[in-house]
């Protein structure tokens, strides 16, 4: 059974390694999911859990993925915002497919998923 | 919401938007009895007796110019509509306390759901927040404090780390999820 014992190790781990990580620079993209009642309704933690899923998978350092409340578009959630380039994104109807191709099409690669931005399909 | 560990979630993130440094959500399963308590309490700014009162039936009291929000209204109906009870205790500038009541068997009660998740999203997601999940059942204990994995982890490793994260889920799924063995 995992113990806080284990949790002791991991930081010495942790600790121990060179920290290689890129300190967030300018070129940060912040990613932030929209969860009030209405998106957590609509589905905004299985699209959360993706993105967070595919930024691991991809060791992206420089992406900063969190929530924020009420983006004020009901029936739109759930609703993904993307900060990239001093450009601000809002993605829309999200799902958990839709937020992985997002994080490889726009984040990695730099092509804007322009089929799921509001005001192309609402 | 189709889990109750949804309706968690929305009430904690109320918790966290009143500003608490401090959020308890405690779970009880007592099978024998056929009961199940969920509880969420903050150390938040809280609100008065009119507000609490207001904000748990917004349609039959006394509308103010304020949105209507449904997140506690939800809370109180899946409790309520299990054969359950409701309660919002809040007093202004010491914090919030919701609790709701479920009959375990009953044919409209809303299964948990993705319980773990939930707590490893709130732990890990808010880094100005402590949490104190506690899960109790059949004469067993777990208890997730995250006051005491930040004095193991000290300032420089945050609870969102990848690897801190993975242990964390492990950890939950091992020591609270495993109280009521999943089947709520
Ligand atoms: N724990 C809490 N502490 C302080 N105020 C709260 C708390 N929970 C709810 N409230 C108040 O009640 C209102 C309604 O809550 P809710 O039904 O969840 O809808 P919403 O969060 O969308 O406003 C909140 O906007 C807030 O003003
Ligand atoms: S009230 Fe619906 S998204 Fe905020
Ligand atoms: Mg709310």
């Amino acid at each position: 059974m995992k113990s806080l014992e284990e949790l002791r190790a991991l930081r010495e781990k942790m600790k121990s390694q060179t920290d290689n990580r890129s300190v967030a620079g300018a070129d940060e993209t912040v990613i932030k999911v929209g969860m009030a009642t209405c998106g957590i309704a609509a589905g905004a933690r299985p699209v959360l859990d993706a993105m967070l899923d595919e930024a691991e998978k991809r060791q992206l350092h420089n992406v900063s993925i969190s929530q924020t409340g009420c983006i004020g578009l009901c029936r739109l959630e759930p609703i993904v915002e993307v900060f990239k380039d001093g450009q601000k994104y809002t993605y829309i109807l999200m799902t958990p497919e839709k937020a992985r191709k997002v994080i490889v099409d726009h984040v990695v690669n730099g092509n804007v998923c322009t089929d799921y931005l509001i005001g192309e399909n609402s | 919401m189709r889990e109750l560990a949804l309706n968690i979630l929305d009430i904690a993130e109320n918790s966290l938007r009143a500003g608490a440094s401090l959020v308890q959500i405690r779970l009880c399963a007592d099978f024998l009895k056929d009961e199940m308590t969920i509880a969420v309490e903050d150390n938040g700014c809280g609100m008065s007796k009119e507000m609490a009162a207001s904000v748990t039936d917004p349609f039959t009291t006394t509308r103010t110019t304020r949105k209507v929000g449904m997140g506690v209204p939800l809370f109180k109906y899946s409790a309520e509509s299990a054969g359950g009870t409701f309660r919002i205790r809040s007093e202004e500038g010491k914090g919030t306390c919701v609790t709701a009541t479920y009959r375990i068997g009953h044919v409209d009660r809303m299964p948990l759901g993705d319980f773990g998740g939930v707590v490893l999203q709130l732990v890990t997601m808010n880094p100005q927040t402590d949490f104190l999940v506690t899960v109790q059942s059949g004469g067993q204990t777990g208890v997730l404090d995250t006051r005491e994995i930040r004095e193991i982890l000290g300032e420089d490793i945050p609870l969102g780390a990848p690897e801190v994260r993975a242990f964390l889920k492990e950890y939950i799924s091992e020591n609270l999820v495993s109280i009521y063995g999943g089947r709520l």
